[in-house]
């Protein structure tokens, strides 16, 4: 269980924590949301004492997280798999790391065999690609085999094999009861890792809430219809109260179902060619969500058929 | 099952971080190298030209510090060690995962410290004797050498290894303070071995006494048999050399405990 209360934190005068307050839960996974530059690596940083507040309180399990008799057994942390001295091997990282909170070698062993690092066990860490960094972070973050998890973008950069591997690990983290709490600024990858949403923009709560109800919420459910008598459909339609809009020389019928559509136009007699649900995709949901609060706007290039660049994130 | 950490627990992983890293090895074996290597080198040259010296310098010569001349370079390279045992913490960013291991982060620097002390106190004073033995197996030649049962000799061959050890301490609190390799090493070297030299030039009461004071000219006391004049006496001078880094790493630790890691 992680408990944050009103949690704040400048640099200078930019304010990159505001006056943050959620709870994470056990036994799911916890998605961290937030545009780049939300404050999220700022927040796990304070959680971990690692940055000092200007006020407010991270509790972990309960303690501020610098009181933690063994920290490692309580709290594994991922914040940046280069986080390490890349001149050491990765077992004799692991070994200080175990070491420090008085946790056995043997206990590396496993950690090493658990992520699949074994075989390279004795190699140095600078020669790891990002994904076997990342691997050897998730390894450290099991040594104590801490109740509370937490990854800081943990698949940023990684392929898509790499991705599914820590999607998967996390679900059986948190199916085995633990509370796992993780960041990232992709919906996308959200929606199918998370459980439970606390969303950011610019250091403020946005939302908290399961995946579901986010994704109902913010999705902006819209009916599509086609008919050959578009004129007389769209009066009927806004004589019931409905928002109509033309696009694409479709009638676009703002929050309704297809079910009401069709009755309306079957009421008036009127021939309908088409008739969809067109669902706002998760990204533009979540783009809608976090618009005012996202830092740096990118301008997409004209024609550019991914849209806007993904700028790196810290 | 949650074990308190304890400071054994961390003096252990410090170990280990220590000598799991190159250039542990290489800052040992450039200070081992070099100490013994100028002090032979010094005695050589001493002994080879004997013959030529006048005599009010015989009278001052100092057969123990001439063997224990190299320090002035170990110095250098075992400071050097004392940086990168926490510069390359925040070089590298495994600070954020060392601190997260280890909250208490005054735990984390003072294992580091006695770690560091350890090693340096055992490898310098080994270094020490070796270079004493040698230089004085050269000096021997021309009948100009000396005994570590003479007086003040034992004294100030230990006290290489006690010198070595300060130094690695004064590179690990500039470190601590500056949390930058480049710029901790640069520091270091002036403050050691640039700097000190120079300190002769300045003048009148005061600029003695910042000569007599200044890092390695009052630490380097404690190596030397013979005082020069103008000096600290051994004991005094090893202290206030100790004074300086012990100033420097409780500033150090006082930062470290305020700011963001
Ligand atoms: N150490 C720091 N010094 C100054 N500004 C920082 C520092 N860390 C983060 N910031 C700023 O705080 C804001 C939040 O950053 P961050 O927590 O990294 O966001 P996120 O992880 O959500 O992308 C950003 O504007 C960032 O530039
Ligand atoms: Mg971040």
């Amino acid at each position: 269980m992680i408990e944050v209360q009103g949690l704040t934190k400048t640099f200078g005068d930019k304010v990159a924590v505001d006056n943050l307050s959620f709870t994470v839960r056990p036994g799911v996974v916890t998605g961290f949301l937030g545009p780049n530059g939300a404050g999220k690596s700022t927040t796990m940083r304070l959680i971990l004492g690692l940055d000092r507040p200007d006020s407010g309180t991270a509790l972990v399990n309960g303690h501020p997280y610098g009181s933690l008799p063994g920290p490692l057994f309580e709290v594994g942390a991922l914040l940046d798999a280069k986080d390490v001295h890349g001149g050491r091997t990765a077992r004799s990282h692991l070994l200080a790391l175990a070491q420090s909170n008085g946790i056995s070698s043997k206990r590396v062993d496993e950690v090493l065999e658990l992520t699949g690092i074994s075989s390279v066990a004795g190699k140095r860490i600078k020669g790891f690609s990002l994904g076997m960094s990342q691997r050897l972070g998730i390894a450290a973050t099991l040594l104590g085999d801490p109740k509370v998890l937490m990854f800081d973008e943990p698949v940023n950069g990684l392929d898509p094999e790499g991705i599914l591997w820590i999607r998967n690990f996390m679900r059986y983290l948190a199916g085995q009861g633990r509370t796992v709490f993780v960041s990232s600024h992709l919906m996308s990858e959200m929606a199918v890792t998370a459980d439970h949403l606390i969303v950011v923009g610019r250091g403020r709560l946005m939302a908290d809430m399961t995946t579901e109800a986010f994704i109902e919420s913010s999705s902006t459910n819209a009916v599509r219809v086609k008919s050959p008598q578009a004129v007389e459909l769209n009066q009927a339609l806004v004589d019931r109260g409905f928002q109509v809009t033309t696009v694409d020389g479709y009638l676009e019928v703002a929050r309704a179902e297809c079910a009401q559509v069709g009755d309306v136009a079957a009421e008036h007699h009127l021939t309908i060619h088409e008739l969809f649900e067109e669902r706002a995709s998760l990204e533009e949901a979540f783009m809608e969500l976090t618009k005012d609060s996202v830092e740096y706007h990118t301008e997409a290039f004209p024609g550019d058929p991914f849209g806007a660049p993904q700028g790196e994130s810290a | 099952m949650t074990t308190p950490t304890s400071m054994r627990h961390v003096l252990r992983s410090e170990w280990t971080k220590l000598i799991s890293v190159r250039s542990t090895v290489w800052t040992m074996v450039a200070m081992v190298a070099t100490t013994i290597g100028f002090g032979v080198l010094i005695s050589w040259a001493t002994e080879s030209n004997w013959a030529k010296v006048e005599a009010r310098q015989r009278s001052v010569f100092d057969a123990t510090s001439t063997s224990l001349a190299g320090i002035a370079f170990g110095q250098l390279a075992i400071a050097v060690l004392g940086v990168m045992v926490i510069s390359t913490e925040y070089s590298t960013g495994g600070i954020r995962t060392s601190l997260t291991a280890v909250p208490k982060r005054l735990r984390l620097l003072a294992a580091k410290s006695l770690i560091l002390l350890a090693i340096s106190l055992v490898v310098g004073t080994i270094t020490s004797f070796v270079a004493f033995f040698l230089g004085q197996a050269f000096l021997s030649k021309v009948g100009i050498e000396t005994h570590l049962g003479d007086p003040q000799v034992l004294r100030a061959v230990f006290g290489g290894g006690l010198y070595l050890a300060g130094s690695a301490m004064f590179g690990l609190a500039l470190a601590a303070l500056m949390r930058h390799t480049a710029a901790a090493i640069t520091i270091v070297v002036g403050a050691l071995l640039v700097v000190p030299p120079f300190t002769r030039l300045l003048p009148g009461g005061w600029g003695d006494a910042v000569e007599r004071y200044f890092t390695s000219n009052a630490g380097q006391q404690i190596t030397a048999v013979t005082q020069d004049v103008n000096t600290l006496s051994p004991w005094g001078g090893y202290l206030v050399f100790t004074l300086w880094w012990v100033v420097i790493m409780a500033v150090a630790a006082y930062l470290l405990n305020r700011r963001d890691a």
